[in-house]
């Protein structure tokens, strides 16, 4: 019956792996692939590319044909990235204020209760994330459910105009991957051994101490993991923005939909798409050298 | 292994089963809200074909699915000026809609359209307009597009707009008595000056809950649709469509068959079924555009013969866009990514 599989344990490593690579293969490298080939051709006028190279979509990244055809620095688009950047930092540390205590609150709890805790913790995937982005215009609109109280009891006169803003994106954004920032942070906490928090506070630390010298750099993995958790997606987002910033301020995400959707540039498009890519991909080597020479420096201690 | 055969026995089955059952089915993709429920109903009654409906939110969108091999969808409906770019890129198939036999109903001045001829692609959806609205507390009356294109200080934060060029810009050029598709960079400088120049005041760009915006009180003034205006209005909205004395967009939107729809025989009959002036009058009692189907009238409600949307002055400029060449497009495109920029 076994006599095809593969003697070796190496041989039999592969073939048990080959599903996700064929998985990953197909559903990740092929896309990824063809975005860097489109990213290097020049756009049919009507959608769709024409099989002709061109670096026209990377050179537009800085710079631009004005309506005359003059070649001139453009910084428009470097400013989207900027603001790209910009909005998901906000986003990621505004998910880490709040994720923290609650992971922190979660894993304090009796053991049988905190899984009914991360349970809660994923209700809110199981609404459509386009409704529950709808839901904060009624929350934070004119006339919505902060402005109503708020007016009727006169504490303001006019609407906060809270909508269509960047504040209103970012709580946008806060409030979609959230999740993605307690979980592992949860999952790194759970594991503190808390007879380590009575030793410190039976060598004197404060509170304060205990939380910035023990706990915090005993679960950085979980903190680190969740911030690229939340920060990549919050990058290539584009319901918040366009449901919530107005369509006005462009974010990249929503850069790269306009330009498959309306502006008929798929090179452009595929080039912004790879900048996002790489950028992502800078991200995590990063985190990987920063995590290698972590386990470097614990090994060696 | 057996056990192994079996299940692939059995879901070639389940697969054989399924493709069986799909002879009666028919895929619509149609424009948000587009779609009236009860049409839907009845004519999956009267056939028993079973309807599915998905949507999109602009001709743009629409384009850029068929152009990424979107199949699946037997009927879409596109704008006219959308319908030669789809034949040119040969996404769209011949049906010969001349051949069917409630096309005699097809109302004479709107046959041989410069987009169809002959009437072998496309079967008459609805058409209206493209302008704008404003709230009741707008202190203007939408007499001029000026007040859509150079606001007045009350609408600074408080103005919405189309987040697609194709109907921005005509309405534009019909404000700076530019003519449509202008191939001419200058011209299309004055475009772009005034679009930007308008951002200021925009509070977000939208095209699918203009009514919502004005009813919230968030937008004074958002581009509208006639049709959708009168539906916003019926809700409780306080919408005024306004007839601007420089003249409106306007469009007519028509069934078309994707060329890699499957079900081709079943959006003929969807479009026969269109061309009734029964059904056709409960799509337009539905939406509120004009339809191009003789009899018709007759279905109307009093409503929706008095509403204002309607209506229109007989003096208003209706002007329809036509479809751009690649020059132009491309400066239309340009125009739109530093507006959006």
């Amino acid at each position: 019956m076994s006599n095809w599989l593969p003697k070796s344990a190496a041989g039999r490593r592969w073939l048990g792996l080959a599903p996700s690579y064929f998985v990953i293969g197909i559903f990740m490298l092929v896309p990824m692939i063809i975005m860097g080939v489109f990213s290097f051709l020049e756009p049919n006028p009507y959608g769709g590319v024409k099989p002709v190279g061109s670096l026209a979509a990377y050179v537009k990244l800085f710079f631009e044909y004005d309506l005359e055809d003059n070649l001139v620095f453009n910084p428009g688009y470097l400013n989207i990235i900027l603001r790209s950047f910009q909005l998901s930092f906000g986003a990621t540390l505004l998910c880490l204020i709040f994720g923290f205590p609650v992971a922190y609150y979660i894993t304090l709890q009796p053991e049988n209760r905190r899984n009914f805790y991360i349970y809660l913790i994923t209700i809110p995937f199981w609404t459509n994330l386009l409704i529950r982005t709808f839901a904060w215009i009624i929350i934070l609109g004119r006339g919505g459910v902060i402005e109503t109280p708020l007016l009727w009891a006169g504490i303001i006169e006019d609407s906060l105009r809270m909508m269509y803003t960047d504040g209103a994106i970012a709580i946008g954004l806060t409030y979609s991957y959230l999740p993605l920032m307690v979980l592992p942070i949860y999952a790194s906490l759970e594991k503190l051994d808390f007879r380590l928090l009575e030793a410190a506070s039976d060598l004197y630390a404060n509170r304060f101490e205990i939380m910035t010298k023990v706990v915090i750099p005993l679960c950085k993995p979980g903190i680190i993991a969740g911030c690229i958790l939340v920060f990549i997606p919050c990058l290539g987002a584009f319901i918040a923005p366009n449901l919530l910033g107005g369509g006005k301020k462009l974010m990249l995400g929503s850069l790269v939909q306009f330009q498959f959707a309306s502006a008929r540039n798929w090179p452009f498009g595929s080039a912004l798409s790879m900048l996002l890519l790489s950028a992502v991909v800078v991200t995590l080597i990063f985190y990987a050298r920063a995590a290698r020479k972590r386990e470097v420096t614990e090994g060696s201690a | 292994m057996k056990r192994l055969l079996t299940i692939f026995a059995a879901s070639a089955a389940l697969l054989t089963l399924g493709s069986a059952r799909a002879e009666g089915e028919l895929f619509i993709y149609n424009w948000t809200e587009y779609t009236p429920p009860e049409l839907v109903e009845k004519f999956e009654k009267e056939t028993g074909i079973k309807v599915s409906v998905d949507t999109y939110d602009s001709n743009e969108t629409l384009l850029a699915k068929l152009q990424a091999g979107a199949t699946g969808y037997d009927l879409v409906v596109p704008s006219q000026n959308f319908v030669p770019i789809m034949i040119k890129e040969g996404l769209i198939q011949k049906v010969a809609v001349y051949d069917l036999p409630n096309y005699k109903n097809y109302v004479d001045s709107w046959k041989k359209p410069e987009w169809d001829p002959e009437h072998e692609y496309t079967a008459p959806w609805q058409w209206g307009t493209t302008s704008f609205a404003y709230h009741n507390d707008y202190s203007g009356k939408g007499e001029s597009l000026k007040e859509f294109f150079e606001p007045s200080e009350e609408l600074r934060g408080r103005l919405s707009v189309f987040p697609t060029p194709d109907e921005v810009v005509s309405l534009a050029n019909i404000y700076l008595g530019i003519p449509f598709c202008s191939e001419d960079p200058k011209q299309m400088k004055k475009v772009q000056d005034l679009l930007v120049a308008q951002k200021e005041y925009v509070v977000a760009y939208n095209n699918e809950t203009m009514s919502d915006l004005i009813a919230s009180g968030e937008a004074l003034m958002t581009n509208h649709w006639n049709g959708y205006a009168r539906l916003g209005r019926l809700a409780g909205a306080p919408v005024n469509y306004a007839y601007p004395k420089e003249g409106v967009v306007g469009w007519f939107d028509s069934l078309v068959v994707p060329s890699s729809a499957k079900n081709v025989e079943n959006a003929r009959k969807f479009m026969n079924f269109m061309m009734d002036p029964v059904n056709m009058a409960i799509l337009t009692e539905n939406q509120g555009y004009g339809d191009a189907i003789k009899g018709t009238a007759q279905y109307y409600s009093e409503e929706l013969k008095s509403a204002p949307e309607v209506n229109p002055p007989a003096d208003l400029n209706v002007v329809f866009a036509p479809t751009c060449s690649p020059k132009a497009q491309s400066l239309i495109d340009k125009v739109w990514t530093k507006v959006m920029q």
